[in-house]
């Protein structure tokens, strides 16, 4: 985790919820006393490991739905690019035609 | 009113066949025009047959598909102050002969948007097969329910578009399937749509890129589209309704 965020790969804000997620379901798959009174709460009594599944499940879910939202911006900010560019190397096609040769061609 | 400069927008992916002709008869056929095609990063030289046959040329670095393609057409437009925007497709399908039944309705001020409609006139002589029929009736109906305004044919690429028109499709044009949902979008923002008789040709050269799961997919895709279209809110444009 942090040789990722150190190699800039990993942003340091999903670096932590990753760090925070990753200390919750240790913490709980370890301590036994602990999940099986969470599991109480919660009305699991079969299978209290289950909890743990459940939270893991949950996590996955809403990052891969920000994930989403993340990829739909950058595809649109992507195609934005796109169509200025090739605005713009008409432009500038168009002008180095006129354009006036420089001494060096 | 007097048209002003005209702007024919040809979307074209690898249409090296057909692209040459397109411009041609566009030339031939309304010489006031500026052609420009909209090469959507092809592989076959499709640009180059273009650039050869005096149309302006926009290249776009990666693919970005049709609504993208178009777009950048209409982007341009908006950037160049054209008064008039048209599309036809680098396919062939579109004719050009029939631009000026497309331009009518802008010059006589009763709409923003013109469509060239197959089924204006009660199918004409088009017949799709049974299922694209069905298709496209479905769609017509529900884009005519959700926009407020009749609409006989969606997926038709064939348009016309007053400054009103660019302003908005340049800045906000579907990139997915997007002629149906840029005809709701055109309406739910205020711009006056007017539908003209036109017959299409076949394709070609080139193969339909349309599979029976694309269809699948393509529908509940454009129903979603839809949906959330429909829900948007709009800002009205200044300048639609003049």
């Amino acid at each position: 985790m942090l040789e990722l965020v150190r190699g800039r790969r990993l942003k340091e804000r999903y670096a932590l919820l990753w760090l925070a997620t990753g200390v919750v379901l240790l913490v709980l798959s370890a301590w036994r006393g602990g999940l099986n009174t969470i599991a109480g709460w919660l009305g699991v009594t079969s299978y209290p490991p289950a909890v743990l599944f459940a939270v893991a499940t949950l996590f996955i879910l809403l990052v891969l739905l920000h994930y989403s939202t993340v990829i739909s911006k950058l595809t649109d900010e992507n195609v934005e690019l796109a169509q200025r560019i090739a605005l713009l190397e008409e432009r500038v096609g168009r002008s180095a035609s006129t354009a006036p040769r420089s001494p060096a061609d | 009113m007097s048209p002003g400069r005209i702007v024919a927008v040809v979307p074209a992916y690898n249409e090296a066949g057909a692209v040459g002709r397109v411009v041609d008869e566009i030339r031939a056929a309304s010489p006031e025009v500026e052609v420009v095609v909209v090469d959507d990063a092809s592989t076959d030289g499709t640009a180059a047959v273009a650039e050869a046959r005096g149309a302006t040329v926009l290249r776009l670095p990666f693919n970005v598909g049709i609504g993208g393609a178009v777009q950048t057409g209409f982007r341009y437009a908006l950037e160049q102050e054209f008064d008039r925007a048209i599309r036809l497709d680098g396919d062939g399908q579109h004719d050009a002969s029939e631009i000026p039944k497309l331009l009518e309705p802008l010059e006589r001020g009763d709409a923003d948007l013109v469509i060239g409609s197959r089924f204006v006139d009660d199918g004409a002589s088009y017949r799709p097969p049974f299922a694209r029929r069905l298709g496209i009736r479905v769609f017509a109906r529900l884009v005519s329910l959700l926009g407020g305004q009749r609409v006989t044919d969606t997926t038709s690429g064939f348009i016309a578009l007053d400054r009103a028109g660019i302003e908005l499709f340049a800045r906000e044009y579907p990139h997915d399937y997007p002629e149906v949902e840029a005809t709701l979008v055109a309406l739910r923002s205020g711009l006056r749509l007017s539908q003209v008789q036109v017959e299409m040709r076949e394709r070609e050269t080139g193969t339909s890129s349309i599979t029976f799961v694309r269809s699948l997919y393509y529908i509940v895709k454009v129903l979603l589209a839809l949906l959330v279209a429909s829900l948007r809110r709009y800002p009205r444009l200044e300048g639609a309704g003049r």
